[in-house]
């Protein structure tokens, strides 16, 4: 494959910083700058910059956009309030998942955040599905850059950097701020499982802003750091958020993937039909968290046992650098979904007994 | 990458240093950081007879598990057990505290057709 890989606004400062560049749906992305396990700690503990400029971010405009989104997305977008950013899926006839997003509703448009590997497809699927409603649909991913600043420590510095005081917004809400003749999305929203916000900024802005929040190599900033692909997959991990391709795929519905929270059953969508069948029949698996005796990692995959027999698969794992032990995520039939029970993981041919524990792994701690 | 140029290399990124008719096998720096943190060492263990090309252990990180090869046949007599409890040893000095196991060979030119520390690093950039 020669195919060229895409940079984003931030792959210069990234290099500055030391960063090791991996391929990552197309994008040439850091996976880690001092090392993995140190950007997960500092971003459970002060603040931690990553670049997820890769994601799609797809601008909806036009008098239709509210039932049209609310046609395409499993959570009711009915009663959206400008402001406010909604997780949602996006699936086929059949209930498959295409992928999952984040929408939200501003007061002249609406937003959608997905994922670098569906940003293709999801743009042909609501071209596809526009059925002659009046939406406009614009991808502005490669014009804007979007940075996550995550942890306990990420408001008290946005004070302090920016002056603006964010504490008065709630989670899953955003503000828009004019800067000259543009404007920042800021959204208190994350994929860290920490509190923090996600920047949505013109790509030329970047230049600008990075030094704020970074420094520069030669004089980093004392409290921030950035941080990469890897910290932000055992993060996500630990706070037991589904990624795509691992526990969510094409594969399951919404209710099969163990999120049935993100999906109205009483309004009209693409999948309805089918998701309300599964919820009939009894939903066939439950998502659940393992703990791992030892310390090998439980991969995707991996089959899980009971008595002697496969009765599920592990979907991510890792070695909780929080939590200090191995974890996982796996789908397993319901009765085998109970909070200490005792089933094993099939790891280099041998079987590792593990316990199934509620979800998710790490809370943060709450009113700080 | 630096490659200390008192050893030999194999192609899989594992390091072999022979001192009379022990071999201590490693995995290079240039692998340890590819893994990221390690988490976990597989040993091979002590008394076991291996061959060439032969999985002799695993190594895992947060991200990847990789198996461990060895490129020179003989019998296992140590394995590094400060390993066990540290397995980050081999991210922080994979070619001295971070070695993996000791293994009595046979032919004292067991090392002879292994990439030198200079031909290791032009494999890299290669």
């Amino acid at each position: 494959m020669t195919e060229t890989l895409l940079r984003t606004p931030l792959y210069d400062s990234h290099v500055q910083f030391g960063a090791r560049m991996v391929e990552f749906a197309g994008w040439e992305m850091p996976v880690q700058f001092r090392g993995i396990v140190e950007e997960h700690v500092h971003t459970r503990t002060a603040c931690a910059v990553f670049d997820v400029s890769h994601m799609g971010r797809l601008k909806l405009t036009g008098p239709d956009c509210e039932p049209f989104l609310d046609w395409i997305c499993t959570r009711n977008l009915r009663d959206a309030e400008v402001g406010r950013s909604y997780y949602s899926h996006i699936c086929r006839e059949d209930g498959g998942i295409l992928d999952d997003v984040i929408v939200s509703r501003f007061e002249d448009r609406w937003g959608v955040v997905c994922n670098a590997s569906n940003r293709e497809k999801i743009i042909e699927w609501l071209r596809s599905h526009l059925g002659g409603r009046n939406v406009e649909i614009a991808d502005e991913t490669r014009s804007t850059a979007m940075v996550a600043c995550q942890g306990p420590r990420t408001l008290e510095l946005a004070r302090e950097i920016a002056g603006t005081d964010l504490s008065g917004m709630k989670r899953y809400h955003f503000t828009v701020r004019p800067l000259g003749t543009v404007s920042i999305a800021i959204y208190r929203c994350g994929y860290t499982g920490e509190d923090g916000v996600e920047v949505v900024l013109p790509a030329g802005l970047t230049a600008l802003l990075i030094p704020k929040l970074l420094g520069t190599p030669e004089s980093p900033h004392p409290v921030i750091c950035p941080a990469g692909l890897g910290a932000r997959d055992t993060l996500r991990i630990e706070a037991a958020m589904p990624l795509y391709g691992h526990e969510l795929s094409e594969d399951w519905d919404s209710l099969s993937a163990g999120q049935g929270w993100c999906v109205d059953l009483d309004k009209e969508f693409i999948g309805a039909e089918a998701m309300r069948k599964v919820q009939a029949a009894g939903v066939p698996r439950r998502l659940v968290g393992l703990e791992l005796d030892g310390r090998r990692i439980a991969r995707q995959h991996a089959r899980v046992f009971f008595g002697g027999s496969p009765v599920g698969e592990i979907t991510s794992g890792t070695l909780s650098p929080t939590l200090g032990m191995s974890i996982a995520m796996a789908f397993v039939p319901a009765e085998h979904a109970t909070p200490g029970g005792a089933v094993e993981v099939e790891i280099g041919g041998k079987l590792i007994p593990a316990t199934v524990v509620k979800l998710p792994f790490y809370k943060r701690p709450q009113s700080r | 990458m630096k490659a200390p140029i008192d050893r030999r290399y194999a192609e899989t990124h594992e390091w072999f240093l022979q001192d009379d008719d022990i071999v201590t096998l490693g995995i290079t720096q240039f692998a340890a950081d590819e893994l990221t943190d390690i988490t976990y060492v597989e040993l091979p263990e002590v008394g076991r007879k291996v061959s060439v090309g032969d999985a002799v252990g695993e190594v895992e990180s947060v991200k990847a598990t990789s198996e461990i090869f060895t490129s020179v046949a003989g019998v296992i007599v140590e394995a590094n057990v400060a390993l066990a409890d540290h397995p980050e040893l081999i991210n922080d000095d994979a070619f001295e505290e971070g070695w993996i196991a000791k293994i009595k060979v046979e032919s004292p030119e067991a090392l002879r057709s292994l990439m030198t520390a200079k031909e290791y690093s032009t494999f890299l950039r290669g």
